[in-house]
């Protein structure tokens, strides 16, 4: 895969700490689907976790803003801890921006609505102050002739491209995101990657879960690999592909890039 | 070597399809005589439908609508279209048609229901078409419509001039300043309603709202300091008010200034105005109802489960028949002796309910068709869980329920004629007590034809609307 020229200059990590997680674990009823999971995620860092299906990967980011609810340990996201204190998860919440692999924008709404509903109703955001903030996101990832279009009329990787702009609306300092280009069309994949490459280079917090190596060798400074729903191992991405570990890992890649 | 034939160099533009494909020949082809089979079916359809309009035609034809007893009626019809023949005698309705709509209330008073309606769908347009802007010359008109409907009702010549002044400012004043404000009116046209159909004084309706003013006040004081006490504040004072208060607070208002209209008896309501009360009613209170227990059957918190399960099943489990039996009968033996709770009151409750428990189900099928990713990405963005089920997943749960919805609306309507039989008179009821007069013994096609009439176009607006609902509300665009 040829590799886009990417503009390096703010892609700095800090050495504040942006995610805390420790011995954490999480069952679905008796099985056991996260197991002692220790990471720490400093600001600016851009994580790529990989794995097998099955692995834990996506219920490991939605633990982090509590879309999945962990039984032990401790999980702290940008100073707050996440319990059952449903201020701490509003607050989380609208810290974290999320893209789910299958876009979930809101049907019934225009894409403009899409965007301006969480600044409007939970930052209390000034309509019109809201519209602009909408309007600018929608120009950074390039779609702004759709804003008055609702989701069901825009491609695959268009709705893909408002899902990451409502995030950013609420000005998150973390993004998470589950799969964003696994149920899109081949030629759709790249310009949302694009977009997360663009968002990279402006030094957002990131940690996604998918399988494009090629954006993990090209953004991520970590990747991370999972099974059996624990970190098997983590390594800069360089290091992760070209010497891997861990047997189990090498399997993973030579399945994956092996064709 | 390619074979250039195959390629086209220059794009075609699009053809008009070939004459058989279009007009009004291909349809009845394609729609009635595609075959054999069909042919024969399409003919013998036909013949049911002359055979159908053969009967009805010539008795709609030779209708009489002016005699005095179905005996007139019949005589008439012979001498003009000669010995044995038969037609409709629409004379009965001519003569008694404001019993079927007004039941016994009385005739001076009729402008009372006619402004009580118009006013209903001043208060329902803006509900109806709240996206819609261009509604507000509408109400102008619906305001001079209720000047006439007074005029023509016979109030005493004082309350026609104060109404219809009050009606065209309050229009005027609608239509230049923007439909917004019509929304308020909706809110407090319950009470107008209840004012106007039951008379009394009008300061018993004022109490009534102040009670919801308490409550949203006791929850802007209470839930400063705590929330969940906000709610028990707002759901506590308002009962408390009405049930030891609101009567006494209005007298004494009464006292002050007295502003009263001749009170009428639940027992003076009737006919198509008892099961419009009943059912208009029944309708606006049961939908929130619904959503609620709804949302409260898909809860995570057990007590709240069970409660609203045990409340849905029960009440969906009981015919409701039975409820309205309870509502006149047996009510009375757990309500503290003394207590007066009017009879319609008591229907309307036990009528609520039941169509709530139906539209709960409903609403949760629709709730049920929804993805689980709409719950996670109105979480994920940080709304809680009001705002979630206002902002998002309801707009979209109603309108999937929205068939379903009118279908259970439409039904309430219908079985607001099963209060007949606790001696409460809806329409058919009147037609049996006119059926029984000597005048009218031994018709019924013709009473019937009318009632019915009246039961459809009610029923058949709602569900109009209803399609039309879900032409605009339709964004998938599949």
């Amino acid at each position: 895969m040829s590799q886009p020229a990417i503009d390096r200059s703010r892609m700095q990590v800090s050495n504040e700490i942006a995610i805390q997680i420790s011995a954490m674990n999480k069952w679905y009823g008796t099985f056991h689907v996260l197991r002692d999971i220790n990471m720490t995620v400093m600001k600016g860092e851009r994580i790529v976790v990989c794995g097998p299906s099955g692995s834990g990967k996506s219920t490991l980011i939605r633990c982090i803003n509590r879309l999945e609810e962990h039984q032990q340990g401790q999980i702290i996201v940008d100073g707050t801890e996440l319990t059952s204190d449903l201020k701490n998860i509003d607050i989380v919440r609208s810290e974290v921006g999320m893209v789910f692999q299958h876009f979930n924008l809101f049907p019934h709404l225009t894409i403009l609505e899409n965007l301006t509903l969480a600044p409007i109703w939970v930052r209390k955001v000034p309509k019109k102050e809201a519209d602009e903030t909408a309007m600018y996101f929608l120009e950074k990832v390039k779609i702004p002739e759709q804003a008055k279009k609702f989701p069901g009329q825009l491609s695959g990787g268009q709705q893909q491209r408002v899902a990451i702009a409502r995030s950013l609306c609420m000005k998150p300092r973390i993004m998470l995101f589950d799969e964003p280009t696994s149920a899109l069309d081949p030629e759709m994949i790249k310009e949302v990657l694009d977009t997360m490459i663009g968002l990279a280079e402006d030094g957002m917090t990131m940690i996604c879960v998918t399988h494009e190596m090629g954006f993990a060798q090209a953004v991520a400074n970590r990747v991370i690999f999972m099974d059996q729903g624990q970190i098997v191992e983590q390594n800069e991405p360089r290091e992760f592909f070209n010497n891997p570990k861990s047997d189990r890992t090498k399997l993973f890649l030579s399945q994956i890039l092996g064709h | 070597m390619s074979d250039a034939s195959y390629v086209r160099e220059a794009m075609l533009p699009a053809q008009k399809p070939p004459a058989s494909e279009t007009g009004v020949v291909h349809w009845v082809r394609a729609n009635l005589l595609s075959t054999w089979g069909n042919i024969v079916l399409t003919l013998l359809a036909v013949y049911v439908v002359y055979l159908i309009l053969a009967t009805i035609g010539p008795w709609l034809l030779r209708s009489v609508w002016t005699a005095g007893s179905l005996q007139e009626c019949r005589e008439i019809i012979e001498a003009t279209w000669g010995e044995g023949k038969r037609g409709a005698c629409f004379a009965v309705i001519a003569e008694r048609w404001q019993q079927i709509i007004f039941g016994f209330y009385p005739r001076e008073l009729y402008w009372r229901p006619i402004l009580t309606l118009v006013l209903m769908l001043v208060a329902l347009l803006p509900i109806l078409f709240y996206e819609t802007r261009r509604f507000s010359w509408w109400v102008g008109v619906l305001f001079a419509a209720a000047l006439f409907g007074s005029v023509w009702g016979h109030a005493s010549p004082v309350v026609t001039v104060l109404v219809g002044i009050a009606a065209v400012c309050l229009g005027v004043w609608l239509c230049v300043r923007g439909p917004q404000y019509l929304m308020w009116f909706s809110l407090i046209f319950p009470a107008a309603a209840f004012w106007l159909l039951w008379g009394g004084t009008v300061w018993l309706p004022v109490t009534i709202l102040l009670g919801f003013v308490l409550g949203y006040g006791a929850y802007r004081l209470v839930s400063a300091l705590n929330g969940l006490a906000g709610v028990i504040a707002a759901v506590v004072i308002p009962i408390l008010w009405w049930v030891l208060l609101c009567r006494a607070a209005a007298d004494v208002l009464q006292g002050i200034v007295p502003i009263a209209l001749v009170e009428l008896g639940s027992d003076q309501f009737g006919g198509f105005l008892l099961s419009t009360v009943i059912g208009v009613s029944g309708i606006t209170f049961s939908l929130p109802l619904g959503i609620l227990l709804a949302l409260g059957r898909q809860s995570d918190l057990l007590i709240v489960k069970s409660f609203c399960v045990a409340f849905i099943e029960g009440f969906r489990g009981v015919p409701l028949i039975t409820l309205l039996f309870v509502a006149s009968l047996l009510l009375n033996y757990f309500l503290p002796p003394g207590t007066t709770f009017d009879v319609i009151l008591r229907v309307i409750i036990m009528v609520t309910i039941f169509a709530a428990a139906y539209l709960a189900e409903v609403i949760r099928g629709g709730l049920a068709a929804l993805p689980r990713g709409q719950y996670e990405a109105a979480d994920s963005l940080g709304l809680d869980y009001w705002k979630a089920q206002r902002l998002i997943i309801m707009p979209q749960a109603l309108k999937i329920s929205i068939p379903g919805i009118v279908g259970t609306f439409i039904g309430l309507f219908k079985d607001t004629t099963l209060v007949s039989f606790i001696s409460l008179s809806d329409p058919m009821q009147i037609v049996s007590s006119i059926r029984a007069n000597q005048e009218w013994n031994g018709i019924y096609w013709e009473l019937f034809l009318f009632v019915g009439l009246l039961f459809f176009l009610f029923c058949f607006s709602m569900s109009r609307y209803s399609m039309y609902l879900e032409r605009k509300l339709k964004t998938d665009h599949r």
